[in-house]
């Protein structure tokens, strides 16, 4: 048995087969052979064995014409390490006795060949783990051929591991079968970690190095809860995990029966918990959670998912799909909230590179000066307006400035569309994100601008902090229960109330369910979160009162460490709320 | 074959390059074993390996000065010892290490 610790991205316990994505994303199958197919997938072996050495042959005969013969005995090596007797005597042990199919028996048999060496003083010899892999790859490939499987073509349900997976790979992944998955590398608040927070299946990114421990099939548990990934879990710890996806299923089961029940504190106030999405499909799940409407939406995914800049047409098929399972419920939608580094199209107006993305030219502020592309989504967003109570919201808002030359822009495709005689709503709301230290400074000046506000606490985290959560050395800094961070909330929520202003909070934070108490005794009434969350945060509200909540809040604004008004809150929800794990 | 052809011989020689045996002459070795009939084996303390193996030989990892004894047997044992031992003995000194892959 293995532990590797990463960081937790999306909760829940997986425990199943696993399918091993390599570096270029090349899959290894475990299948067993069947007795009979023994003798076809030794034929198979060898051709496969055949191919590879042509290749090698072929590379040594160019490597040692072009570059001479010290290089082309590189390939002489590997050519032997392929024909290696002692190694075609295990593969073939393996197939025939032990009935593994050839890829299993390859990537087996030759990563535990790389571990020896690896292993081994020498570092001329450690050096040969390369050689290995190289080889185990040029099998793999072979044997694979036309026949290797993609990940969206599953039959089974599976666990991934993958060195890494993007964004749009990550969203692509097949809900019915993909149970959870692991990355070596990812941090938290990453593109990737939020989709797996959207797709609701249990996550651990940032793990480091290990999927030359494992082979396609092997059992694996993910803890999406604890950041855990075990491999080879012995009876023990399977027993645990599989108790605790039990409960996990059987709170789940209580918690749908929340539905079609409004949250509603004890003492008798109406809360909104709202979902965020990043994709348009979510927000059925949404519906089907009993959300009060769509508090954010993230239209990134817009950008990131092709490799061509969205036209109209492509935004408004989004929202429009969004407003239809929403009807009559609130819609807020932001506008492109992205670094220039992550906008190839834009990318080249930048100045090249960008010492510190998080301080330099993202969200609005490529906005403003990509005027095209901002204008192409307002158009759009205007257009869906007429399907009900879209809202739309500006994101990394950080002068009044600002504010006000979004709003001209979109004052400005309101004229063009009246001019086009296309339809719109003129009187939807308008609203800003609350995520930079300088507009909750300011709160009073903004709320005499805006419709609305929603406190964005990861950006506003990380820079009241100045802590980059994706940096190793400093993550530990990063918290949402810093007294720092509970102030700004504070000052946030106290403003919009003067100013007469609504005023939700959509971060990652709004979805733990340790933080609803604070929230709702600071004075929030709107929750936005992710739609896996939507029916813990309603079991909450309608747990507790608002006059424990006030008292909870004045306790851990008293304290002094991020660490003890994370205890406090952790005990005070589970005294409260005694059937929730948080 | 019969019984009577099979030789049987072995030898002991120290590693004597100063990088030990690693891939280079490790491939040397392979390539000069697998030209003869005869069971190549190698012997390092309580290990022993196929000769004719490069994965296997690379595994004792028999760094310079380590004892390795070379067993033969079949019917050109004689031959094969003599040609490997030679190798391994003295052929590597010459090995240059800008050489290695």
């Amino acid at each position: 048995m293995q532990r590797l610790q990463g960081i937790a991205v999306s909760p829940g316990v997986a425990i199943g087969e696993a399918l091993v994505l390599d570096r270029e994303g090349f899959r290894i199958p475990r299948r067993f052979v069947a007795r009979d197919a023994v003798e076809s997938e030794l034929a198979r072996l060898a051709e496969a064995r055949r191919a590879a050495a042509a290749e090698i042959e072929r590379n040594r005969d160019a490597v040692t014409r072009e570059l001479g013969p010290q290089y082309g005995a590189i390939f002489a090596a590997h050519l032997q390490m392929l024909n290696d007797p002692q190694l075609q005597q295990e593969l073939e042990q393996l197939i025939t006795q032990r009935h593994y199919s050839p890829e299993y028996a390859v990537s087996r048999t030759l990563r535990r060949y790389a571990k020896v060496f690896e292993s081994l003083e020498s570092s001329l010899l450690a050096a040969r783990a390369g050689d290995i892999a190289d080889i185990e790859k040029r099998l793999l490939r072979h044997l694979l051929g036309e026949r290797r499987e993609e990940i969206a073509h599953l039959t089974s349900p599976v666990l991934v591991l993958a060195y890494s997976l993007t964004p749009s790979e990550a969203a692509n992944l097949d809900r019915r079968y993909v149970r959870g998955f692991v990355t070596e590398t990812g941090a938290a608040g990453s593109h990737t970690a939020i989709v797996a927070e959207a797709l609701a299946i249990p996550a651990v990114v940032g793990t480091g190095p290990f999927l030359s421990e494992v082979s396609g099939g092997d059992l694996v548990i993910i803890d999406g809860n604890q950041g855990l990934v075990i491999l080879q879990p012995d009876e023990q710890t399977i027993a645990r995990y599989q108790r605790e996806a039990e409960q996990q299923r059987s709170l789940e089961t209580r918690l749908a029966a929340l539905t079609e029940l409004p949250a509603v504190t004890t003492d008798g106030t109406r809360i909104h918990v709202l979902g965020n999405i990043e994709f348009p499909h979510e927000a059925r799940l949404c519906r089907e959670l009993g959300c009060d409407g769509i508090g954010l939406y993230r239209t990134e995914f817009l950008y990131l998912s092709s490799d061509t800049v969205p036209d109209e047409e492509d935004h408004y098929q989004a929202y429009a799909y969004v407003m239809r399972q929403m009807e009559s419920k609130p819609v807020v939608i932001r506008t492109l909230d992205l670094g220039a580094d992550k906008l190839a199209v834009v990318a080249h107006r930048a100045s090249d590179e960008e010492p510190n993305p998080f301080l330099g030219l993202r969200s609005i502020r490529l906005s403003l000066r990509n005027l095209p592309l901002f204008r192409t989504q307002l158009r759009a967003l205007l257009r869906a307006s007429v399907l009900g109570e879209l809202r739309i919201m500006f994101p990394l808002i950080s002068t009044v400035m600002e504010l006000r030359q979004a709003r001209m822009v979109l004052a400005d495709v309101m004229e063009d569309l009246e001019e086009a005689q296309i339809p719109f709503r003129r009187q939807l709301q308008v609203g800003m994100m609350v995520e930079v230290p300088a507009a909750v400074i300011m709160i009073d000046q903004f709320v005499e601008e805006v419709d609305f506000l929603s406190i964005g606490t990861n950006d506003l985290i990380q820079y009241a902090l100045a802590v980059d959560r994706s940096n190793k050395e400093v993550a530990g800094l990063y918290s949402a229960a810093d007294p720092a961070v509970l102030r700004l909330i504070q000052l946030a929520v106290r403003g919009a109330r003067q100013g007469n202003r609504p005023i939700s909070l959509c971060g990652q934070m709004s979805g733990y369910p340790m933080y609803t108490m604070l929230l709702l005794g600071l004075g929030i009434r709107q929750l936005s979160v992710p739609p896996a969350a939507i029916p813990e945060i309603k079991q909450v509200c309608r747990s507790v009162s608002l006059a424990q909540c006030e008292e909870v809040a004045a306790r851990a604004m008293a304290l002094e460490h991020a660490r003890d008004v994370a205890a406090y809150l952790r005990e005070a929800t589970r005294k409260a709320v005694p059937e929730l794990v948080v | 074959m019969s019984a009577m052809d099979v030789q049987r011989a072995s030898r002991t020689v120290v590693v004597s390059n100063p990088q030990g045996l690693h891939a280079r002459p490790a491939h040397e070795f392979v390539k000069l074993a697998s030209q003869f009939q005869a069971k190549i084996e190698l012997v390092k303390g309580h290990e022993r390996v196929d000769g004719k193996s490069i994965l296997a030989l690379l595994t004792l990892a028999a760094g310079p000065g380590t004892e390795l004894r070379i067993e033969a047997e079949g019917g050109d044992a004689e031959t094969a010892l003599e040609a490997l031992a030679e190798l391994l003995a003295h052929n590597f000194a010459e090995d240059n290490p800008n050489n290695e892959a």
